[in-house]
């Protein structure tokens, strides 16, 4: 495939100038759905804030930097003290990647039963690319200009797939690792996680990058489970402020399949996580959490889009933000509850602790229900810090500063609670306590 | 060790307190009662830092100007209120918290700091005195407790940071008469020759647990009279309807009160 120029409808026309480093060793039917997508994009250019579903966050940023696809090979800074630190090693399979291309150096693949392939998306785009098809070949632009423009990029992430009633008892880390010194560079990566019937694996996806670079991670994370599968993801975004941060994790879920996704947005200057979940099998569940702490001038986008096809489906939804400084947080959560979707179970809440006068939320929390016999709720809220409990912890002593952290922990608590993983938890509640202890008192226990 | 004096307090211009003088010495209890509106929780209020009121006159606590200091720094300097309405504060355990601040205000001070298995053997002494068990620690902070759970968990608190001036506003409001038994004995208990106490109360019952050595009435923002234990029996037969403002001042607020 030669490179194409994309006429974007956009001002920021320096994306459309990327091409995938894997030109010419495409097979037809992939150099050909690249095309497309690539032809998608230049048509309907990048998503602006007139497009309802990202009205509320900026994207200037992103489309005025010219970013250049990274290359294979780690950048020079990367040790593994840096990868350890973004992401507490659990001892068992972990694929490391820098810039999107995986780091061979700092993975580890052992400890996976027979049944369980963990491996690179490379490594299935040059072996058995047919397997790949599904996942490509799908309407152009079918979600948005980003996610299509992955479609164009992508040439590495993990690729997991856990035959029929494989249970892989220790997490799957992924580590996306950015290094970019000096030259902005966009990351592409898609990950691909198949679940066959019965199979079930915990999956932590974690971004990290090195202070002050410049880079943008597009990310399309694909998730297909069969019935009786189950998966829990986990997803740490902690990249730098200078960082761009777009992610896609879509969900398909077949009979009696669950699903759970505990998100801890941390890092970027724009990051923007958006979760699509269709649920086309009957019985099938789906829990969606998240953490949200936008500082400073961050912005942090949740979109979500649950989807009930089938009938007595459940789908819960639990957001919590804390938004200091000039910090803007989005929650846009969509529960389509389709005709004849009966004996749907659905709710969706969304809190919001604002900590300063400058920060801003937007939430809209979205019910569209076309059948009779559904149990749906939703509910948003948006308050400030408890003068009065903040005077009742100093007045036992509590200094200003540790009464101050200790409430805004108090909010997001039960969100680091549910984290079942022991150490990542308790690595998540030091860099959620970290965030909003000023004073030098422990906010953790 | 505390004296209060001409202290006044006003809140979006309507003045509440109007000259208040008093003197509390270590090992006292000083009862103040009072008609609703007559200024009693906004002394506790002022005493303890809440924002929001113009201040002036003096406090004086043991030789330290009290009124300049932060919530925190009184709380350190010995200074605790029992709260009329305790704070629910979900998400904090109870536990937690108080180890937190008995160890802030052990670090105001120099000291050393508890590890959670010397707070737990300290706090369960002090929960005997009140009558809680674990479960209670276990909980979020107050979340949840009935009125008479909440007061006890503010004696519990008195017990364990052992401040040397307590203040208790409306400790017996919304408890019952064992509830109230519960939290008057645990009072008494930390009654002692270091520690002086405030406790300001709208109903003489709660004074037939606490036995004062002084009692105030306050009215209009003043304290209109001060006697011997006796007073608030006299209280209880008479009201306060008998009782006027010293001062000519006074008087004329009080007649718009």
């Amino acid at each position: 495939m030669t490179a194409v120029r994309v006429p974007v409808r956009s001002a920021g026309g320096a994306l459309a100038d990327l091409t995938p480093k894997r030109n010419g060793r495409d097979l037809g039917w992939l150099a050909d759905a690249r095309l497309d997508a690539l032809e998608w994009v230049g048509k309907h250019g990048f998503p602006s804030r007139k497009d309802e579903d990202w009205k509320y966050t900026a994207l200037d940023g992103i489309l005025a930097v010219p970013f250049e696809a990274a290359a294979a090979g780690a950048g020079p800074r990367v040790t593994a003290d840096l990868i350890n630190a973004a992401a507490i090693d659990l001892g068992g399979p972990r694929l490391v990647f820098v810039n999107g291309h995986f780091a061979a150096e700092f993975s580890r693949l052992a400890g996976l039963p027979t049944g369980a392939v963990v491996t690179t998306l490379a490594s299935v785009l040059d072996a058995s690319p047919d397997q790949l098809k599904p996942f490509f070949e799908h309407t152009p632009g079918e979600h948005h200009a980003f996610a299509a423009f992955n479609d164009v990029l992508a040439e590495d992430g993990a690729y997991i797939h856990l035959t029929q009633d494989t249970i892989v008892a220790q997490p799957i880390q992924l580590v996306f690792f950015s290094d970019t010194e000096g030259v902005p560079l966009m990351s592409s990566p898609r990950s691909v996680i198949v679940a066959d019937a019965g199979s079930r694996a915990t999956i932590i996806e974690t971004y990290a990058g090195i202070e002050n670079d410049i880079y943008f991670t597009n990310v399309v994370t694909e998730v297909v489970l069969a019935e009786n599968a189950q998966i829990d993801h986990y997803k740490v975004q902690d990249e730098q402020t200078t960082a761009f941060h777009l992610a896609l994790l879509d969900v398909r879920q077949a009979r009696n399949s669950r699903f759970t996704s505990r998100s801890v947005m941390l890092g970027a200057r724009v990051a923007r996580h958006e979760i699509r979940v269709l649920l086309d099998g009957v019985e099938a569940e789906v829990s969606l959490d998240g953490i949200y702490l936008p500082r400073g001038e961050q912005v942090h986008d949740n979109t979500i889009f649950v989807d009930h096809l089938a009938t007595n489906c459940t789908s819960h939804q639990l957001y919590k933000g804390v938004l200091d400084g000039h910090g803007h947080g989005v929650f846009n959560g969509h529960i389509m509850v389709r005709h004849g979707a009966d004996g749907t179970d659905a709710n969706q809440k969304n809190k919001n602790l604002l900590l300063s006068d400058r920060a801003q939320v937007d939430t809209r929390p979205r019910l569209e229900i076309y059948t009779d016999d559904v149990k749906c709720t939703h509910g948003a809220a948006i308050g400030q810090m408890d003068d009065e409990a903040l005077l009742y912890l100093r007045t036992r002593g509590i200094p200003l500063d540790a009464a101050r952290g200790l409430l805004v922990y108090a909010f997001v608590q039960e969100m680091v609670d549910r984290i079942e993983l022991e150490p990542l938890r308790a690595q998540l509640e030091a860099l959620v306590a970290g965030r909003f202890a000023q004073g030098d008192s422990p906010v953790s226990a | 060790m505390l004296k209060i004096t001409e202290l006044h307090a006003s809140i979006e211009n309507t003045e509440i307190l109007r000259g208040v003088n008093l003197e509390l010495k270590a090992g006292e209890v000083h009862a103040i009662m009072g008609p609703n509106g007559s200024g009693k929780s906004t002394l506790a209020s002022v005493l303890i830092g809440r924002d929001g009121y113009d201040v002036s006159g003096s406090v004086q606590y043991e030789g330290q100007d009290l009124l300049a200091l932060s919530p925190e720094e009184r709380a350190a300097a010995g200074v605790f209120l029992a709260f009329q309405h305790p704070v629910e504060i979900p998400g904090v355990g109870n536990m937690y918290f108080m180890r937190t601040a008995l160890n802030s205000l052990r670090r105001a001070r120099g000291l050393e700091e508890l590890d959670a298995v010397d707070f737990l053997s300290l706090a369960q002494e002090s929960m005997k005195l009140v009558e809680m068990d674990q479960t209670f620690m276990s909980r979020s902070v107050n979340e949840g407790f009935s009125g008479g759970e909440k007061k006890r968990n503010e004696i519990l608190q008195m017990a364990i940071l052992e401040p040397k001036l307590a203040i208790l506003d409306e400790t017996d409001s919304g408890l019952d008469i064992d509830a109230l038994r519960v939290v008057a004995s645990g009072v008494n208990a930390l009654r002692s020759e270091g520690r002086a106490m405030l406790v300001i109360t709208h109903h003489q019952r709660l004074l037939d647990y606490i036995v004062p050595d002084y009692v105030h009435v306050m009215a209009a923002g003043q304290i209109v009279h001060s006697g011997g234990k006796d007073l608030a029996l006299e209280l209880e037969a008479n009201g306060y309807a008998g009782l006027t403002p010293r001062s000519e001042s006074t008087a004329q607020v009080g007649a718009t009160v």
